[in-house]
């Protein structure tokens, strides 16, 4: 990552102002949201949206047709072209034919993309952006920072400064009265303005109407007053049936504000007539660039499904810590980042792609079902194959790539690192692992892995067997789990295997774009669990899980390796994670815990993969209350903790925050103990609190109902 | 659904009333205006577009309020503090109005003035927009609109301000004389 990057986060996340507003927001934004949508069957909404958007997607050649027919049939005039320049100097065209000096827009992201008011500034033409929020932006000269918020880093008296300069009068901050002077203050531009600009929300083939929403009602204006109207439409826009609309409309101000509906909304179809009796001249141009290259792409097809809510960016914990300007100067957050990549270049998306940390809030909310860290890590992908791996990554994984030399450093490091350890956590980390410890102490790499300990345990033989896929933390770092999860599954009626040749679930190499890499370490994977005959894989940590159960199956595909491809679905059908797997037993009688225990208070925290990837977080709730415990939600209890695998080492600036926050959430709760399914996730916290001195015990669920068997 | 569009509306800051009868409603809007400044020294006008609703209504004789126009134009709404006309639809899921606003007149008078005034037919209630969209054409109704509540920004620190570029005020009123929607 470049260094003028790195300095651009920073600076947004010691912008007090920015993730203040920011984090007040995502916490109400949530809980309205969900009032909105109350009495909606979500699921079933954004089904028929993704199919009817999907569809819209793998026709845009016959609907900008189709739209063009209809739209023209009704007097407007429609313009096509895949390249931005095009769209600029037809814009300037026009306007030069009518002799036009001022242009009012209402808020457009299109015309964003293509930079279209400094082109038409440079051609002496005046642009006034009437959006509130917008045209604060452009009076400051920045750059909208969210895509429907333009203007949500900037405080009041900011704002108030700016216009008091604008109307030569010292303004107070209180923003009713700003807002009125905004009002008044635009109010002769609109009258006095030649050209009107918007974009629009929804382009409808079937009848060549564009519909666009405001809140605040300038977009009735632009398209009202001027007699020139032109509406400049990305042709991801377009969607098949007039009837759809309704569809879209339910989700997309529910999804965007938390709104029922916004307070204007107008569907044109063909020019209307002026106030002097005249037609007005309208213009629609239907934009490519690009747009159809990436319907054509099998995998980046999907984010044409975007609706353009930013419901993405509001759940984002990386997004209200940094907000939008870290991302670039256009479209922001996760979406913007594969945006940026398609309509800009896939080499801008470079660094910004990595301030994903691919925990999966976004895709849960997302009204257009669009798998949004999917796709960015197959940005991370394509953009590993394009210009390959930093030296050091490479050096990283030709060890994991090579089991017994990795295991070997591994038994090496328990040793090596033994100065620097005191007590349970490790200050420094010897090799390449060093840069670990920033912000957060780090476990000590157990003396006896796990691999060693299991042969000292002896089992009762049983018919049925588990193999036990352990992942690189639990068989280094955290033996005793692996120790609790045999004692458990023992106690269940089911003897355990631990298949020596296991290695690196790959998903270090995956998420780092080495899909080469996690390919090689999900053959060798498959070949060792496979081996003997199990009627489980079970796994304690959800990132393995979720390598077993899904990405071997995915890196596959997208390599085009199609080989292993039946293995890895009979083991994706074996896997299954701890907390499934023991609430099974429990259900079937064969497994019971002490009853009548008090244990007092517990708080859960929910590990992004084992929550939105594997749907799970009821079953291990169930299990700790069933053993004795009493639950104590925390706020937020589903946000990432931070960890994200390397991504705190790689963006410890982000994760450090994130953590610190999850840290008082589970303070807040005023629970002694914390329990989670995931060691990546207890490395992460536990090490938070080691640092933080709280009287906190950070466990996995695997330990805490091992101490609770009965017998 | 008249009960339903009414929690909805209210809850996005409309002003929602019913009367039976056009008289009633008559009598409700020009107290309305000459309670909130119409023809006092202010000089505040009112414009009223071209409905239904005035169908039988004596013009002239309401012509003699000060500051009430019938007569729309750019200018004069505009400069007006009111703006009258009729909405055809209300959507009782979300409390909007809808309305073929093809005609530019109708847009003036209700996007301009910092009042908007909008009368509409009781059983022009429909229950969504779904039912909205399956009667309407749009090669006919070049100009759908739909409003919901008054113009509102949250651009500035978040805080929700009602009355940006449009009305900061709508006030609905239902009339049961009035009929269905076209
Ligand atoms: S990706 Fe999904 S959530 Fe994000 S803006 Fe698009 S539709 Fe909304
Ligand atoms: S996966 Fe998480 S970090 Fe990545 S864009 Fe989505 S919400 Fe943000």
């Amino acid at each position: 990552m470049g260094t003028e990057f790195k300095e651009s986060i920073t600076r947004a996340v010691n912008n007090a102002n920015l993730t203040g507003a920011l984090g007040k927001f995502s916490e109400a934004y949530k809980v309205n949201r969900a009032k909105a949508y109350e009495g909606i069957d979500f699921e079933e909404l954004r089904g028929r949206i993704a199919e009817l958007k999907g569809y819209a997607a793998a026709h845009l050649d016959e609907l900008s047709d189709q739209f063009q027919k209809n739209a023209e049939a009704c007097g407007a005039t429609v313009f096509r072209t895949k390249d931005p320049a095009k769209v600029r100097e037809y814009i300037l065209k026009i306007a030069q034919e009518n002799g036009v000096k001022t242009v009012i827009k209402s808020k457009s992201m299109a015309t964003e993309e293509i930079h279209l008011n400094r082109y038409l500034e440079e051609a002496g033409i005046e642009v006034g952006e009437t959006d509130l929020g917008e045209w604060i932006i452009q009076l400051a000269g920045q750059t909208p920072s969210h895509m429907v918020m333009p203007a949500i880093h900037m405080t009041k008296e900011e704002v108030s400064d700016l216009f008091s300069k604008e109307v030569n009068e010292r303004l107070t901050s209180d923003i009713p009265r700003l807002v009125k002077v905004a009002r008044d203050k635009l109010r002769p531009t609109f009258l006095a303005a030649d050209m009107g600009i918007s974009g629009g929300n929804i382009a409808v083939a079937e009848t060549g109407s564009i519909v666009l929403m405001t809140n605040e009602g300038n977009a009735r204006l632009v398209t009202s007053l001027p007699k020139i109207h032109i509406a400049l439409v990305g042709i991801e826009k377009l969607i098949e049936k007039f009837a759809d609309v309704a569809t879209i409309l339910q989700a997309l101000p529910r999804s965007a504000t938390a709104q029922l509906l916004t307070s204007y909304v107008s569907v044109i179809t063909g020019p209307t007539p002026n106030s002097d009796g005249s037609m007005k001249n309208m213009h629609i141009i239907l934009m490519d660039n690009r747009r159809s290259e990436m319907a054509a792409d099998p995998k980046f097809k999907q984010a044409l499904q975007c609706i353009r809510c930013a419901s993405c960016l509001n759940v984002c914990p990386i997004f209200r810590l940094v907000g939008g300007h870290v991302f670039g100067k256009v479209y922001t957050g996760g979406i913007g980042t594969i945006l940026t990549a398609w309509f800009d270049e896939l080499k801008k998306s470079e660094d910004i792609q990595g301030l994903c940390i691919q925990c999966g809030a976004c895709t849960d909310v997302c009204p257009g079902k669009i798998d949004i860290p999917d796709l960015i890590m197959e940005i991370r992908r394509r953009l590993v194959k394009d210009q390959g791996l930093p030296l050091l990554q490479k050096t990283i994984y030709a060890v994991v790539n090579n089991r017994k030399l990795f295991h070997g450093m591994l038994r090496a490091a328990s040793i090596a690192g033994k100065p620097f350890t005191s007590g349970k956590f490790v200050r420094h980390l010897p090799l390449f692992l060093a840069d670990l410890t920033n912000g957060r102490s780090l476990p000590a790499i157990a003396e006896e892995p796990f691999r060693d300990r299991i042969k000292k345990i002896s089992q009762p033989k049983f018919k049925e067997k588990a193999a036990f896929y352990a992942g690189c933390l639990i068989d280094f770092a955290y033996p005793e789990m692996g120790e609790s999860l045999v004692k458990i599954l023992n106690n269940g009626g089911i003897e355990v295997i631990f298949p020596e040749d296991q290695t690196c679930c790959g998903a270090p190499a995956r998420y780092n774009g080495a899909y080469e890499v996690a390919a090689s370490n999900a053959v060798d994977n498959i070949n060792a669990l496979l081996r003997e005959d199990v009627t489980y894989v079970v796994s304690a940590c959800p990132t393995c899980t979720v390598a077993l159960d899904h990405e071997f199956i995915s890196t596959f595909e997208s390599l085009g390796q199609t080989e292993w491809l039946p293995q890895a679905k009979i083991l994706a059908e074996k896997t299954v994670d701890l907390s499934t797997l023991v609430t099974k037993l429990v259900a079937a009688g064969r497994l019971t815990m002490k009853e009548g225990q008090k244990l007092g208070k517990i708080t859960y925290h929910d590990s992004c993969h084992l929550k939105r990837t594997l749907k799970v977080s009821e079953q291990p709730r169930e299990l700790l209350q069933k053993a004795g415990y009493e639950l104590a939600e925390m706020f937020e209890c589903d946000t990432c903790c931070g960890m994200g695998g390397s991504y705190s080492m790689k963006l410890p600036e982000i994760s450090a925050p994130i953590l610190q926050r999850k840290l008082k959430n589970i303070k807040d709760t005023g629970a002694p103990l914390v329990a989670m399914d995931c060691p990546g996730c207890v490395m992460q916290i536990r090490g938070g609190i080691d640092q933080d001195g709280a009287a906190i015990i950070v466990r996995h669920t695997v330990e805490l109902l091992a101490e609770q068997l009965e017998k | 659904m008249y009960q339903q569009f009414k929690i909805r509306a209210e809850g996005v800051s409309a002003e929602v009333y019913h009367f039976v009868t056009k008289e009633a409603a008559l009598d409700h809007v020009i107290n309305f205006l000459q309670a909130d400044g119409l023809a006092d020294t202010s000089g505040a006008l009112a414009v009223w577009a071209e409905c239904s609703f005035l169908d039988g209504i004596d013009r002239d004789a309401l012509r003699k309020i000060a500051g009430l126009k019938f007569e729309v134009t750019r200018e004069l709404a505009a400069q007006a503090r009111f703006g009258i006309s009729q909405m055809e639809w209300a959507l009782a899921d979300t409390g909007s109005l809808a309305q073929n606003s093809t005609a530019i007149e109708q847009r003036l008078v209700s996007s301009l003035p910092s009042i908007h005034i909008a009368l509409v037919p009781t059983n022009g209630i429909l229950p969504d927009m779904p039912t909205l969209l399956s009667r309407v054409h749009p090669a006919e109704c070049r100009y759908l609109a739909m409003i919901t509540g008054p113009s509102r920004t949250a651009d500035i620190e978040r805080v929700l301000t009602i009355g940006v570029h449009g009305p900061d005020r709508l006030v609905i009123i239902f009339v049961d004389e009035l009929g269905g929607g076209c």
